[in-house]
């Protein structure tokens, strides 16, 4: 799996609000605000969202990491690829191939919780931590699998 | 492709049934709309025209006339010819989605049958709902009656989806008095009426998959003030179009309108200015009284918004004396129109006498004698030299005389 999928050319490359300002004579028509450069010459949804040539204007290109005081943090060996927290998340930050979990994006996660919340393994394959733990760390920590409690 | 309708040179119709038939000449692809009276038998009509095959469109039924207008602004949005109609209390629930439609440069078209504002209620005609769209961002054109409410309908498509304006058009008439009243209208054949409107141009149509856009988009005050910037000057700059298809429109048909439309003013002294239906009636007392001898003369805007402040100023700026009549309750201020009008004046060296009259409210009727009246009052402030009654007066209300505000040019 191409590590682009992770960390692309263009996603999360400006803060919001961070933006050049013009003024009144240049800006859009309507506020219409177009979601890629130039014209499409297929079918947006049959390419992948790392090799789109999205705009200034697509929240893709902007990073809100900074809203974020938790953040989730997954779990490989555990995961199941039940695809439950790709689902769920509200922010499409969960980032999966072929029905393969790989990763989130943190350019975009604002810290819900949504997935741990979501995840049915045991322990989960996603948990929240600090901004601040490194991910290794994190992994370190991790819980064992809880027994079933006896009848 | 739609069926045509055959129609004599003229037809006799009311103002309701030929705001409908402008529609259905424009072929509109879209009528979203939640009827109310008195603009019920536009949308009705264009139901029935889509249901008899008139019209390759949709009419789209909704819970609310704030449902009717998103109805308008999503099928404008998506690349349509879009119309609806309203009055009264469907327009002051359609007000939020007004501003959006402007800000979003959507050029729809709206009739709108002119009505009084609850509470009291009240169905019959006077200009609330109008002055309550006047900082929406629209175009409004006002229609005096069935004809001109038929002509600039069709010109209203014209001038709203000029890419140089790209905003929604409201064509106004009075509640009743037009929508109501069967008159002769010259009508155009479906053919030419939709040559002339012409074919719809698309303008970043969400439906054009090669280029997705967002519409609706939030900015706070970094971003806000440019786009409202942006949205006036086009507003303001729309009067040379609004121009461009009046002439065309002359050109076609013979029947000439303009932003301001003056009557017996080239030497007038004294003047009505007004709106609607009432400016009729204040054409007939102006012609009477030049049999008396008193130079009277009638301006009307047009074009509401853009408000013609150029054009005004220019009609008015040689009088001596002036009533500005103001068919809505004011409540608390002088009435819109005589604030406009006044303020246009102000940068004259003339500087006519304004007066303000509130009339007509709830439709209230307002009679040629009442305007001569009204002339005649302006003859003794331009006489005097100064307004020699309360600046603001009630006109045609019942109980002891209500004016406000006196002048302090005088003596």
């Amino acid at each position: 799996m191409s590590r682009g999928v992770l960390a692309t050319e263009k996603r999360g490359i400006r803060e919001l609000g961070a933006e050049e300002f013009v003024g009144w004579d240049e800006v859009t028509h309507g506020v219409v605000l177009p979601s890629f450069e130039g014209e499409l010459k297929e079918n947006v949804s049959h390419i992948r969202p790392e090799e789109r040539d999205y705009s200034d204007f697509n929240s893709y290109t902007a990073t809100v990491a900074s809203w974020r005081v938790i953040k989730p943090v997954y779990n490989r060996d555990i995961c199941i690829d039940c695809q439950n927290c790709w689902v769920w998340c509200p922010d499409t930050s969960i980032i999966s191939r072929d029905k393969q979990m790989i990763g989130i994006d943190y350019d975009h996660c604002k810290g819900c919780g949504v997935c741990v919340e979501v995840c049915p393994t045991n322990p989960k394959s996603l948990l929240m931590f600090a901004e601040a733990e490194e991910t290794d760390a994190a992994l370190a920590k991790w819980p064992e699998k809880k027994k079933k409690e006896k009848k | 492709m739609a069926e045509k309708m055959e129609l004599k040179e003229v037809e006799v119709w009311d103002g309701n049934y030929a705001a409908s038939q402008a529609l259905r000449q424009a072929q509109v692809d879209v009528v979203s709309a939640y009827p109310i009276t008195p603009s019920t038998p536009i949308v009705e009509n264009y139901g029935a025209y889509v249901a008899n095959g008139y019209v390759d469109g949709e009419f789209v039924m909704v819970e609310s006339e704030h449902a009717a207008m998103s109805g308008c602004v999503g099928a404008a949005a998506a690349g349509g010819r879009v119309a609806t109609a309203t009055s009264s209390q469907g327009f002051a629930l359609m007000v939020e989605v007004l501003y959006q439609a402007s800000g979003m440069r959507l050029p729809i078209v709206m009739t709108v049958v002119n009505r009084a504002l609850a509470s009291p209620l009240n169905v019959r005609g006077d200009h609330s709902d109008m002055y309550l769209g006047r900082d929406s961002g629209w175009v409004q054109i006002d229609a005096f009656n069935a004809q001109e409410a038929y002509d600039l309908t069709l010109c209203a498509f014209k001038i709203g989806e000029d890419m140089r304006v790209r905003l929604p058009v409201m064509v106004h008439q009075d509640g009743f008095l037009t929508s109501h009243t069967a008159q002769n209208i010259h009508v155009l054949q479906d053919d030419e009426a939709y040559k002339f409107v012409g074919d719809y141009k698309t303008h970043d149509e969400m439906l054009d998959f090669t280029k997705p856009v967002t519409y609706g988009a939030q900015t706070e005050e970094d971003w806000h003030f440019e786009h409202k910037a942006k949205q006036h000057k086009a507003l303001i700059e729309s009067r040379e179009v609004i121009e461009e298809v009046f002439a065309e429109f002359k050109k076609l048909t013979g029947r000439e309108y303009k932003r301001v439309e003056s009557y017996m003013m080239d030497d007038a002294e004294v003047a009505i200015v007004a709106l609607g239906t009432t400016v009729e009636t204040a054409r007939v007392a102006a012609a009477e009284l030049r049999e008396e001898g008193i130079k009277a003369g009638v301006v009307a805007p047009r074009c509401f918004r853009p408000f013609p402040f150029d054009d005004i100023r220019d009609a008015l700026e040689n009088t001596k004396a002036i009533a500005v009549l103001d068919r809505s309750a004011p409540m608390g201020a002088m009435g819109a129109l005589f604030n406009e009008v006044s303020a246009a004046l102000y940068t004259t060296p003339n500087r006519p006498l304004v007066t303000n009259f509130i009339y007509g409210l709830g439709g209230r009727d307002f009679s040629v004698e009442e305007a001569k009246r009204i002339f005649k009052e302006q003859k003794a402030h331009a006489d005097a030299g100064y307004i020699t009654t309360p600046i603001q007066q009630f006109s045609g209300v019942r109980g002891p005389k209500l004016g406000f505000f006196e002048t302090k040019r005088g003596n």
